[in-house]
């Protein structure tokens, strides 16, 4: 220790010199690749510039859950970084974390950065929101789900591209029409839990688990298996076998099909634009996602997905200024609506959205403001703020393999639901045990 | 008869097994322990906390019927995978003994696929079988077979045993060319002059002298379809469709590394050392004894 010490006081002396102030470092890991991470890399590198008292170093560290577990691993060894990107699903097990996490709204109160909470969007901040309404983490990345239409396909099998898709009654009967004029691939979908359960029991207001979806409490218990959940599970079940909705996975594999010009309607998150409007040689169009006429108060708003940053614990009051005015930076307008119109995700505050819209982005792209309006047209209820629920990712594993029951029809929805509540409160109770 | 030599004193030979106790200990016995140990725990992701449970954890998998089933499940596929490996390995271990030209290409191409790395083999797998641009499928599709292992647990299972057992077939090749090569010609011969044509020789004089290798070799390929073939179930189908593919090594990873559930997963891997122990001592014991060295 004293050879370290001795080590560092040498190096000290000798660099001192050079570098009078040098910028407290703030380390940011993320899980974003490609287009993604350029364009995170590049809003780091505009925080550098713009100011020399921070300087944040941002890492790439795998997918979302590598990055989680890295972070877990990180802190365990006492060496985590200032910001970890969680995605939405490890929320409650961030949360449960006192003593690792430093809220967002504490951080921004020492860092004295600029933050006004009721700047952001409430669907979007709802879910990262504690009960006492202190926002705990900054969304960072939020998508909702939407319907694409391949408007080629539709014409193609002699369905009119223009008809009514706002209900799943109505697109229950494109569908048909659809098969019929000889479509192979009527409806595909990506994140088949976060869209057909989640998100389903969000916009018909039906709750998707008992204590608000668990924001009130870690004793929840899953109610997924309720009428309006089977229901619409029952009629997907029913297209599947009869081949008008085809199941290609458990992620976004769907999204290749869509892309190809494969399928005529998908279900999928805004933030699937980029890729779409990338790749798609047909004529593609978004509508907001279908609802079921006269279930619960549909349609109330969906939830998001996507990522928050959150603040680890144990750094010194200088660096989390620097996080601080990271993350302020970040919440600002111009760079907000920026990674808005880049990526495809939500804007996180409603002057972001503004701001794109009178820059008359939303004209020029048709169709790219159906997920802001659609999660922001309803003031949320206890039912579609989001969902707080720990071993969530579990959970959602066991739900896969569930729904893949109902689309081999192995099991009825029912009968596939009630398993998944069984399987899904057990982990729900150990997950209350291992953080009363 | 029975001549034993004997080291005087004891340093020496403490001195000498050193090495061996002392890598057993820190990579094996150590690490063994620490998940006995947190088996009995809850604890949190962050190691904030631990909540000790006894044998809570073991009580909690051992009443989930997804967990048992995840026995038979393991069960299938390490007996497929090892059948699928040794046996291909063996037929073509013999044909490439009988090849008199151009024997040292074929086997080097033989043995190239061991190379690969069992995620690369799920993914090229994978490719093939890709329900829409899989070439396989595709052919499959105009014999009129709708090949789907996404939602076919059959097929999915099919599929994770063929990747798993492809590059392992260079593995099991190369040994028994090796034992091949090292069976006597004279006793070969001497069945030939007795007129046993070559799959009778093959049946009752070279097969009971490939026994040894055949037994090591089983052993070897069940602990591989056990512990190895991780990658290439989570490439291929991350353990679905339902769970028709979770094999028990999976389900540690998915619960302690995807789930954070660190408790229930060292449980898991106390059970799995447990069971290859079992299978190890149940192969030496039984299955050794039909063995001829």
């Amino acid at each position: 220790m004293k050879k370290y010490l001795s080590g560092a006081l040498i190096a000290a002396t000798l660099f001192s010199p050079i570098s009078v102030a040098e910028p407290t470092e703030v380390h940011f890991w993320h899980a974003f690749t490609g287009r993604l991470g350029e364009l995170v890399a590049a809003q780091v590198d505009d925080f550098n510039a713009s100011q020399s008292d921070y300087k944040v170093v941002q890492t790439h560290k795998g997918n979302y859950s590598e990055t989680l577990n890295s972070g877990i691993a990180a802190f365990r060894a006492n060496e985590q970084p200032h910001i970890l990107m969680v995605f939405e699903v490890g929320t409650a097990t961030m949360m449960a974390a006192r003593g690792a996490v430093r809220p967002m709204h504490e951080v921004m109160e020492l860092s004295g950065a600029e933050f006004d909470q009721d700047a952001y969007i409430g669907a979007v901040k709802g879910y990262y929101t504690s009960t006492e309404g202190d926002m705990l983490s900054l969304p960072f990345n939020a998508s909702t789900p939407v319907l694409w239409v391949n408007r080629d396909a539709m014409a193609a099998a002699g369905v009119d591209p223009d008809t009514d898709l706002s209900t799943w009654q109505s697109v229950g009967t494109a569908l048909t029409a659809l098969k019929a004029g000889g479509e192979e691939c009527p409806l595909v979908t990506a994140w088949q839990s976060w869209i057909h359960l989640e998100n389903f029991s969000a916009y018909h207001d039906v709750p998707f688990a008992t204590k608000d979806n668990g924001f009130a409490g870690l004793d929840t218990e899953l109610t997924l298996n309720g009428p309006a959940q089977v229901a619409h599970l029952s009629a997907m079940g029913q297209w599947a076998k009869d081949g008008k909705f085809i199941y290609t996975g458990r992620r976004n594999e769907g999204g290749a099909n869509f892309r190809a010009g494969e399928c005529a309607l998908f279900t999928e998150s805004s933030a699937g634009y980029a890729g779409i409007k990338k790749e798609a040689e047909f004529d593609f169009e978004v509508r907001p996602l279908p609802y079921w006429k006269g279930v619960g108060n549909s349609p109330q708003n969906t939830i998001i997905g996507g990522a928050s940053l959150w603040v680890m614990e144990g750094h010194s009051d200088a660096e989390y200024t620097g996080a601080g005015e990271f993350l302020s930076y970040l919440s600002s307008t111009d760079v907000q609506a920026q990674w808005h119109q880049d990526t495809g995700y939500l804007p996180i505050t409603a002057a972001a959205g503004d701001a794109t819209r009178a820059s008359g982005f939303y004209a020029e792209n048709l169709g790219t403001e159906v997920a802001v309006i659609q999660m922001t047209a309803n003031k949320p209820t206890a039912n579609s703020n989001g969902l707080r629920l720990g071993s969530y990712d579990q959970i959602r594993g066991l739900i896969d393999e569930e729904l893949e029951a109902i689309w081999s029809g192995d099991k009825s929805a029912q009968e596939a639901m009630d398993s998944a509540k069984e399987r899904g409160d057990a982990l729900l109770r150990r997950f209350e045990s291992a953080n009363r | 008869m029975n001549q034993r030599v004997t080291f005087r004193g004891w340093w020496l030979p403490i001195l000498l097994i050193a090495p061996q106790v002392l890598i057993s200990v820190i990579f094996f016995f150590y690490p063994a322990g620490q998940a006995i140990w947190q088996s009995l725990f809850i604890p949190d992701p962050f190691g904030l906390s631990s909540v000790f449970v006894g044998l809570g954890n073991f009580e909690f998998l051992f009443s989930d019927k997804f967990y048992r089933a995840s026995f038979v499940t393991t069960a299938v596929f390490s007996i497929l995978v090892t059948l699928c490996s040794m046996i291909p390995a063996l037929f073509l271990a013999v044909m490439a003994d009988r090849l008199i030209k151009g024997s040292g290409t074929y086997r080097t191409m033989l043995i190239w696929p061991y190379a690969v790395a069992p995620a690369i083999a799920g993914v090229l797998w994978l490719f093939m079988f890709n329900t829409r641009v899989g070439v396989v499928s595709w052919y499959l599709g105009q014999l009129g077979y709708d090949w789907n292992h996404v939602l076919n647990g059959g097929e999915a299972m099919g599929l994770v045993v063929i990747a798993s057992a492809w590059g392992r077939i260079s593995y099991n090749f190369l040994f028994f060319l090796a034992a091949l090569q090292a069976v006597p010609r004279s006793v070969i011969e001497a069945a030939a002059i007795d007129g046993a044509r070559f799959w009778k020789r093959f049946w009752t004089v070279v097969l009971p002298l490939l026994s040894p290798t055949a037994f090591f070799l089983l052993v070897v390929n069940i602990v591989y379809s056990f512990f190895e073939t991780f990658g290439v179930i989570h490439t291929i189908t991350s353990g679905g469709p339902q769970q028709s593919t979770t094999i028990l090594v999976y389900k540690v990873f998915a619960d302690g590394f995807v789930g954070q559930d660190l408790g229930s997963s060292a449980a898991q891997s106390v059970v799995l050392l447990f069971v290859v122990g079992l299978l190890t001592v149940i192969q030496f014991k039984y299955i050794e004894k039909k063995v001829h060295y």
